[in-house]
């Protein structure tokens, strides 16, 4: 079989940093790592100077699409645009066209992904339908290899049913995971409720309907002693409830998508349906948050919630549109330039703008006046902040304390997420271990300092939905590697 | 010099000096409605669409009659009787009605931001008509001209800008469903440009959340309020707030925030009533009150004709084409009588 040779990269796992070797991959496997491999005839040789190589991403909140909403997205384009981000497996959200809540739609999911550009590992659904009241088939499903169990899209509404689901899943050794939400509070809501969604006259979300239900799950997870798993926080509030639940010694997992830490509701003020998402971009204050959540461990896992759609479903008026973006191939490097990019740059570029989106919240500590507030945030509304948008991500200085080294970024990215979808080797995966002889070869392979200006025409995914477009961010994925093989190798898919 | 670039999607698009323009240009035109032929050939062979998804009376019929007493071409479209019945999505729509010849589009829509998207999709004009609970711009405007018509003194203005000084101090009361109101929000946002004290009252449940932020006074207390209210303007309640969890009752929203001849008499003796209409007679407002003198609900349907011809002249009058200028002002309050003003 296939010989490949990645010649001098960094290797960065839960071991540690490595410099100055070389990783010969033998089939699936890691064959050898030394500081110099003669290669072999036929191997594959592939250049990683400057470059560092970890095990391969996992990402625990995708949404694939098919079956159902082929236009938007397909299994194939989905890894595709997966390995281009760097991952080698996908936990696939079951909110498809019919839902993913019988092992029958299991096995059709996993024959269809069998030529896919890497794992694709079918979440189920906690209810029929995701209706929220009668329990799915789980232990069907589980027999199938489905060790998550969510709705995502609805939280479970009612408590005695999300009772039921955490003992009857605790009981298989799997896995509730919830999206936050309580429904009576965000009926027809299109953005955070705040400041700019009172002055755009539309329906906000509160924080507290993420934290509400939360705190309930909270609570019915101390009771049945169950696993659960949060996904998509967005609130200041949730990462307390999390840091309290975990200080107390709960056994909970969380989190966090990349446009969560990034991106604020300002980015609504042009009403653009690109930039609505459910859970809501919030605030600075919630970033702030979730970063130094992230930074201590409070949250576990960077999650992408790349949810693609179609042009057509994001040119509808904003309260017509559907939620969701994509994130899959933007995801390492947002986090990157989050959490670890060069802060003087990011610094600047938000000085820089503070004239226009910083002033349009009218707690900013510039207006001085009640009249200027009210001036900026107007004209903000008028889709100026969007014209003037940065072509750098805007990070509030407020995070740089929270700063993250790589290897926990990569943490958060890879051996995490792979030990709360049970596909970490210690579970009997193959994703997330340390590079070391005799592992699968699933690697990643990303130059940190890469500045690179993201073109959504160019991303591999089917749809076009970014948030990112046009921005610059820092740290590119050059080559994916996917059971020893190249799945993805200089900004190309192979397949 | 035109202060709208391609579209009027908020009153925030506009400054003072904006308003002051838009104000005296609009007294122009008012000045050319009184004429024995109201009409002027200033955008003559333009066309101008109307797109409105939501029903109107005055908003609508104002516009078209500004466009023709300009001399456009009306090319007028209903939600309900177009293709966007059979499923065309609204930015298809305009691009083909631009396909046909549209010159520039006022837009109503129930939807929050649709005139904002528009005027990101469309390279000529988009006035906003009035979007879900987002704003109505030439409300504010309209609302603007019938307050300087009817409390700015001669000689107060005698350069430019100072039309609206009046405004200065002025005492203003928006009362009722503030938090549904797209006239509110244009209103907040203009009465805070010119120097107004803005003062909102109603029920908490129809308050936005974070009002405490806007540039406001918020008072759940109407008789607490009126006594200090030069311009009590008067927000009509829809019905189904009613039967929601918004309000316990009409009948208690009446009790508590409707205007009626006792509250009414709590106001000054110069304090004015305003309402941009439709009205829900006996619930925010007593008949009597709304035809009494101290009403200006019908100066208001007047005057929106003026301040739209002056938009859309605005908005798609070519540069050169400018036939009429500002040499030719005319205050507001005495349209009639032609005293002599400074040229701006």
């Amino acid at each position: 079989m296939t010989k490949v040779l990645l010649q001098g990269g960094t290797l960065v796992d839960a071991t540690g940093i490595r410099s100055g070797l070389d990783v010969l991959i033998d089939d699936s496997e890691i064959a050898k790592i030394a500081p110099s491999i003669s290669p072999p005839r036929g191997a594959h040789l592939i250049d990683c100077d400057g470059c560092m190589i970890s095990p391969g991403l996992v990402d625990l909140h995708t949404h694939l699409r098919e079956p159902g909403n082929e236009e938007a997205e397909t299994i194939e384009s989905g890894t595709r645009a997966a390995v281009a981000g760097g991952y080698t497996a996908v936990v696939c959200m079951p909110n498809t066209e019919p839902p993913i809540d019988n092992a029958t739609v299991v096995r059709d999911i996993l024959a269809m992904s069998k030529e896919a550009l890497c794992a694709v590992i079918p979440a189920g659904t906690i209810t029929v339908g995701r209706g929220g009241e009668k329990l799915s088939p789980m232990v069907e499903m589980n027999a199938c290899g489905v060790k998550i169990f969510t709705d995502d899209g609805r939280g479970v509404q009612r408590a005695s049913v999300m009772r039921r689901a955490l003992e009857y899943a605790s009981a298989l050794g799997a896995t509730i995971a919830q999206h936050c939400e309580v429904e009576d509070l965000t009926a027809n809501t299109v953005m955070n409720e705040g400041y700019l969604s009172s002055i755009m006259g539309v329906q906000g979300a509160p924080n507290c309907a993420e934290e509400l239900m939360l705190e309930r799950d909270l609570e019915l997870a101390a009771l049945c002693n169950a696993q659960i798993h949060f996904m998509h926080l967005s609130t200041h509030g949730s990462v307390e409830l999390v840091r309290r639940a975990k200080l107390a010694g709960m056994q909970i997992t969380a989190e966090v998508t990349p446009h969560h830490i990034s991106l604020t509701d300002d980015m609504l003020s042009g009403y653009n349906p690109i930039y609505k998402v459910n859970p809501p971009l919030r605030t600075r204050e919630d970033i702030t948050a979730l970063v130094r959540a992230l930074s201590d461990g409070t949250i576990d896992a960077i999650a992408t919630d790349h949810a693609p759609h179609v042009r057509e479903s994001k040119e509808l008026p904003l309260d017509q549109a559907p939620p969701g973006m994509i994130g899959l191939e933007t995801a390492l490097a947002v986090a990157i330039t989050v959490l670890k990019g060069d802060y003087s740059e990011i610094d600047t570029s938000r000085k820089d703008r503070s004239g226009n989106s910083q002033s349009s919240r009218a707690h900013s500590t510039k207006s001085n006046s009640t009249k200027s507030k009210y001036d900026n945030s107007s004209s903000a509304r008028a889709g100026k902040i969007n014209s003037s948008y940065s072509e750098r991500l805007t990070v509030d200085p407020s995070v740089l304390q929270y700063s993250m080294n790589m290897i926990d970024i990569i943490a958060a990215m890879s051996w995490k997420p792979a030990a709360i979808a049970g596909l970490d080797v210690a579970s009997g995966g193959r994703h997330g271990g340390p590079i070391l002889p005799g592992a699968p070869a699933n690697l990643t392979v990303f130059d940190p300092s890469a500045s690179w200006k993201v073109d959504a025409t160019q991303l591999l995914s089917k749809s076009r939905n970014s948030p990112f477009d046009g921005l610059s961010l820092t740290g590119k994925v050059r080559h994916t590697i996917y059971e020893g093989e190249p799945v993805y190798l200089d900004g190309r898919a192979t397949k | 010099m035109s202060p709208l670039q391609n579209a009027l999607v908020s009153i925030g698009d506009l400054n003072r000096d904006d308003i002051s323009h838009i104000m005296k240009l609009s007294a122009i035109f008012s000045e050319v409605l009184r004429r024995d032929i109201p009409k002027v050939p200033t955008l003559r062979g333009k066309t101008m669409a109307m797109v409105f998804s939501e029903d109107s009376t005055r908003t609508r019929t104002s516009f078209e009659i500004a466009a023709k007493k300009l001399s456009m071409d009306i090319l007028s479209l209903n939600s309900s009787q177009s293709s966007m019945k059979k499923g065309e999505s609204l930015k298809d729509t305009l691009a083909n009605l631009h396909a046909i010849g549209a010159d520039g589009f006022v837009i109503r829509h129930s939807s929050s931001g649709v005139p904002t998207q528009a005027s990101t999709w469309m390279t000529v004009p988009v006035i906003n008509a009035g979007d879900g609970c987002h704003e109505h711009p030439t409300q504010a405007l309209l609302d603007c001209y019938t307050l300087i018509e009817r409390f700015d003194t001669p000689g107060n203005y005698t350069t430019d800008g100072t039309i609206l000084n009046c405004f200065n101090g002025m005492t203003v009361t928006i009362v009722g469903d503030v938090e549904h109101s797209r006239v509110a929000r244009s209103l907040v946002i203009m009465l805070d440009m010119l120097g107004a004290k803005t003062t909102l009252c109603g029920p908490g449940t129809l308050m936005p959340r974070h009002v405490n932020k806007w540039p406001v006074r918020v008072s759940y207390h109407l008789d607490e309020v009126l006594p200090e209210t030069q311009v009590c303007y008067i927000l009509r309640l829809q019905n189904e707030r009613g039967s929601g969890t918004y309000l316990p009752s009409i009948r208690e929203y009446a009790m508590n925030w409707g205007i009626d001849s006792k509250r009414a008499s709590l106001l000054p003796e110069t304090a004015v009533i305003m309402h941009p209409g439709p009205i829900n007679r006996g619930v925010e407002l007593a008949g009597e009150i709304a035809d009494s003198s101290r009403s200006l609900i019908l100066n208001q349907a007047s005057n929106g004709v003026a301040v739209r011809m002056a938009v859309i002249y605005l908005l798609l009058a070519n540069p050169g084409d400018l036939t009429l200028n500002t040499g030719n002002f005319v205050p507001i309050r005495q349209a009639n009588r032609m005293t002599d003003e400074p040229a701006s």
